[in-house]
């Protein structure tokens, strides 16, 4: 797979348990003594932690501040980040890794927050819309999405400020098939793509590329 | 008086000038707030069992595992045992728990059992010979019988025979009569005879509209020097708003209900949630910032919503909520009806359209659906419709986006681009030469139509059908034209001007994305002289004046005359205030560019905050309205025309389409902001996109259940989907004046008719169905090299 398909380099590496992985093991513990904490068992002939059942305690590193909240282990990192910490800029829309709506940083790589557990978005570091500006100055792509008007109802428009942002701070002098590819991890309803597409450029051409 | 008229251009600062989005900042940084995005330390989640049948009885409902389950705190039965579901996904019940892990939980531990009965989620064509009736008209049936002109005659005739299934109101009438009824039409639905309306039961899935006639079609048909046929249609498709429907319910005390939803309609939830829940409308309040996304779907106070104010009650009134999980919002909060129909079309050798006939049918779930406005836009002569609706269990339609004229577009449009090939024409030709038909826009359309071309490059592209073919890549364009009313809703607003020159609008209005914000800003700033920064904006809660749905393209023409006349009313109030001060009398001053002058002696000014200074320590509110006749002019007006041209790549092995190129050219009366109407159209031709290329609500005939309620295979078109896109928006002399007219509708009509010609126009074939996927332009295909 293509290294500038960020949506593609996410889940799950860290604690080497899979979604599917974990749902298992969750199954097989839930019939177990409940603990308090974690503790190691093996899987597929590694160790792993395992969490839960029933809440347990979470630190996550989000925009540089550390949090802690109790949650069970199925819970996503966005429904932790919306509901445990009122931090509501990645939206939950399709809830299943479709749409990029609730899109954030981990560690660098655009990831669905959707699609991560908040367990093993521990230790990482998440970086959501909410950390774009800097005091009143909104960031280039920000400003470029309010210039283009690229946003209309703007329920997509944080999802897709999150991946614009990622894909051209590691994408030095992107090609347009790269671009292509960079946003097309994300869904809108209102059709704001025309604007999106503009502001990508107006970004491009300020760092004296050609936009798309 | 005061002159509440549109200032001329000359004197226009911000009116029709390209303005940023004023609540695009609050979105980009991710602090714009939504209904779903609504949190208390005390929050209970709600969550909805539903019928995994298309239609059952419920016979049992056993609630007793899930109330022992800790952390649960109400349960609220919707349908009882007893009830009859008429679609999969239909609420059964709901929940309310202390987080969502144990709401699904709990969920899960209800058991519901059901005796299933047959259903049908099938729209095909209504087979011969099958059971049809003609039964008394809903308030729907007349709805589409006045939208499709229905001769008073017959009209008349089919209200003695058949009746309606409602009471008539006063309102409904006023407004049957504004939407083009006759006296004698209002007068036979007065006298009509009340039927109670069917529920599916016994009775047949079809229920045939009465045939409508117009002129002598058999003499047009019989003399006609050409005639074509065709069959064109829409799928269902959903309205898949990115924020679920849903809300948060609480009441601060037993009298007092407080609602976030995602709503359409701020102004009208509370007398909604009233009724059922026996609390007086005055009590409820509601809130709404943001709202991510309506197109029709979202005017209602759903049953859930009414749910989750119920088990708030039972939960002592700790807030509630509900938002619809994906799958659900898809399954039952909106789809926009079929259409269908097998169409001839009779004409001269030079163009000519003499005859319209129409076999038509479709299905908007339980309800049957709304029968589409056809011919569109053409006033054909001579005509011969009948029309079926299929009444079956898909869950219930709303209104989407231009309710009806999609689909109405997709048949008449794509009939006569098979005409224009039919007489080796070019459609543009066509559509020039039939314009005397399309009534009062006609002018509009003709200014248009070159204008289109011209930015399309129309006339160096265009090739008779399937003549453009380069090894297995055939390109083509496509042409539409459309029309919508748009003429502003009632709306009530406040403008307070502060003794330090601050400025407050309040409108318990909504903005959905069509930048109604900033809509309302730029009129207030405009009419005070003031900079946009200048004016604080309080929009989305009952505690300000009530403001129209968001529906139709109402919002516009609605929010700018009161706001318009609010401001000209509250520069009065302090013109009266000032005037002393500048040795004048009130009306020799104006407010521009941040002074108070006057009007003769422009040197004898004062700064806005000076002036302001002048009211001493009280306030002064001036309340605007729209409409109000005692206050000429009139604002807002209806009636607009457009046109949509695409041009498109069909790759012939794979049957994928591929748009290239797209232009929309409209009008909309007097423009207040040029950019955001035009991402009106630039949205509206990118969902038109989505809708004619990958959009269906798909069932499972066997189990009744939608198979596609995801957003991977329930497909909206993506970044890579869309590609070059013109908008051209007409201005000026001839449009300005007419005052200021809703644009959300009609953009959206063309996009998927003119791609569907220029399928037509690429591969040689008609491609009878959008959406157009790959299979089924591999099928027009197959057929063509098979015929």
């Amino acid at each position: 797979m293509p290294d500038d398909d960020p949506k593609r380099n996410s889940a799950g590496d860290g604690s080497g348990v899979s979604r599917r992985d974990f749902l298992k093991i969750s199954g097989i513990s839930a019939a177990a003594v409940p603990v308090i904490g974690t503790k190691v068992v093996e899987a597929a002939g590694v160790p792993v932690k395992v969490y839960g059942p029933g809440k347990t305690p979470v630190t996550l590193n989000i925009n540089g501040e550390k949090h802690t909240l109790q949650v069970e282990p199925r819970v996503t990192l966005l429904d932790a980040m919306r509901d445990g910490l009122d931090i509501t800029g990645a939206k939950r829309v399709c809830d299943r890794g479709e749409c990029g709506a609730c899109t954030v940083i981990l560690d660098g790589k655009t990831v669905y927050s959707c699609s991560i557990l908040a367990i093993d978005a521990q230790g990482k570091d998440v970086t959501t819309v909410e950390s774009f500006m800097q005091g009143d100055q909104l960031a280039a792509i920000q400003q470029a999405f309010v210039d283009n008007d690229g946003s209309q109802c703007g329920f997509c428009t944080p999802g897709f400020i999150v991946a614009a942002k990622a894909f051209l701070d590691t994408h030095a002098n992107p090609a347009p098939d790269q671009i292509q590819r960079g946003l097309a991890g994300n869904l809108c309803r209102c059709g704001t793509y025309h604007g999106i597409r503009h502001a990508v450029a107006q970004v491009l051409e300020a760092r004296g590329q050609k936009g798309a | 008086m005061p002159d509440y008229s549109w200032p001329d251009a000359e004197h226009r600062t911000l009116i029709g000038k390209r303005i940023s989005r004023v609540d695009a900042p609050v979105k980009v940084s991710g602090r714009a707030k939504y209904t779903y995005d609504y949190h208390t330390a005390d929050l209970l989640y709600g969550r909805v069992v539903r019928s995994p049948h298309a239609k059952a009885k419920v016979v049992s409902i056993d609630t007793s595992a899930a109330e022992k389950m800790p952390g649960v705190k109400a349960i609220e039965i919707i349908q009882k045992p007893g009830t009859t579901v008429q679609w999969a996904g239909d609420e059964i019940l709901a929940l309310a728990a202390v987080d969502e892990a144990t709401a699904e939980d709990a969920a899960r531990l209800i058991v519901v059992k059901y005796q299933p009965l047959p259903h049908m989620v099938s729209d095909a064509e209504p087979p011969p010979g099958a059971a049809e009736e003609a039964g008394p008209m809903s308030g729907d049936d007349v709805d589409d019988a006045i939208n499709n002109q229905m001769p008073e005659s017959q009209f008349v005739q089919y209200l003695k025979e058949h009746g309606i299934t409602f009471h008539p109101e006063e309102d409904d009438l006023k407004e049957w009569k504004g939407a083009g009824a006759s006296e004698g039409i209002l007068n036979a639905i007065r006298q009509a005879q009340f039927h109670e309306p069917t529920s599916g039961g016994g009775h047949s899935a079809y229920q045939r509209a009465a045939a409508q006639t117009q002129g002598e079609p058999d003499k047009a048909f019989s003399e006609a020097e050409v005639v074509s046929e065709g069959l064109y249609g829409s799928a269902v498709i959903t309205h898949c708003c990115l924020e679920t429907h849903g809300s948060v319910a609480e009441w601060p005390d037993k009298d007092h209900l407080f609602v976030h939803i995602s709503t359409q309609n701020v102004s009208g939830v509370p007398a909604q949630m009233a009724e059922p829940l026996s609390v007086p409308a005055a009590n409820v309040r509601v809130h709404q910032d943001h709202i991510g996304g309506g197109f029709g779907s979202k005017f209602s106070a759903d049953r859930w919503d009414v749910t989750a104010a119920r088990l708030s009650k039972k939960a002592g009134g700790k807030p509630v909520r509900i938002m619809l999980e994906r799958d659900s919002e898809l399954k039952v909060a909106g789809a926009r009806p079929s259409a269908y129909a097998r169409v001839k079309l009779a004409a001269k050798n030079d163009g000519t359209i003499t005859g319209w006939q129409s076999q038509g049918w479709g299905t908007g779930g339980p309800g049957g659906g709304g029968a589409p406005p056809i011919p569109y836009v053409f006033a054909i002569p001579n005509q011969r419709k009948e029309y079926t609706a299929i009444r079956n269990n898909i869950g219930p339609a709303r209104a989407w986006r231009a309710p009806n004229h999609p689909q109405a577009a997709v048949i008449s449009m794509g009939a006569m681009d098979d005409l224009a090939a039919k007489l080796n024409m070019d459609p543009l030709e066509l559509w020039t030469k039939n314009l005397n038909l399309t009534g009062p826009r006609e002018k509009t359309y003709r200014e248009e139509l070159p204008i289109a071309a011209d930015l399309m490059g129309w006339k160096e592209k265009w090739r008779p059908r399937g003549q453009n073919i380069s090894g297995h890549i055939a390109r083509g364009l496509g042409l539409s034209i459309h029309t919508w009313g748009g003429r502003g809703h009632a709306s009530e607003c406040d403008c307070t001007i502060h003794p330090d020159g601050s400025v407050d609008i309040k409108l318990g209005s909504q903005d959905i994305g069509t930048g109604t914000r900033t809509t309302i800003i730029i009129v207030a700033a405009e009419t005070l002289g003031l900079p946009i920064e200048a004016i604080n904006l309080y929009l989305g809660d009952t505690q300000y004046p009530p403001s129209g749905a968001s529906g139709g393209s109402t919002t516009p023409g609605g929010v700018s005359p009161s706001t318009r006349r609010a401001a000209v009313d509250a520069r009065q109030l302090l013109f009266e205030k000032v005037a002393p001060a500048l040795n004048a009398k009130p009306e020799e001053l104006e407010a521009v560019n941040g002074t108070v002058r006057v009007i003769s002696d422009p040197s004898r000014s004062l700064s806005w905050k000076q002036a302001c200074s002048k009211m001493g320590a009280v306030p002064v509110t001036a309340r605007g309205k729209n409409p109000d006749r005692t206050k000429p002019p009139d604002l807002t007006n209806s009636g607009v025309g457009g046109v949509g041209m695409a041009d498109v790549e069909v790759d012939m092995e794979t049957g994928v389409v591929a748009v290239k190129k797209m232009v929309t050219v409209q009008d909309c009366g007097l423009i207040i902001d040029l950019k955001t109407a035009e991402s009106s159209c630039f949205g509206a031709m990118i969902m038109g996109i989505s809708y004619a290329l990958f959009e269906e609500k798909v069932m499972d005939l066997a189990s009744g259940a939608m198979l596609n309620p995801n957003m991977e295979f329930y497909r909206l078109a993506g970044y890579n989907d869309i590609p070059e896109l013109v908008v051209h928006m007409m201005t000026g002399k001839g449009y300005d004046e007419r005052g200021v007219i809703g644009l959300g509708e009609p953009p959206v009509i063309s996009p998927g008719a003119a791609i569907a010609n220029a399928v037509a126009n690429a591969i040689g074939v008609r491609v009878p169905f959008i959406p157009m996927t790959p299979d089924k332009v591999l099928a027009a295909l197959q057929q063509k090299t098979g015929a």
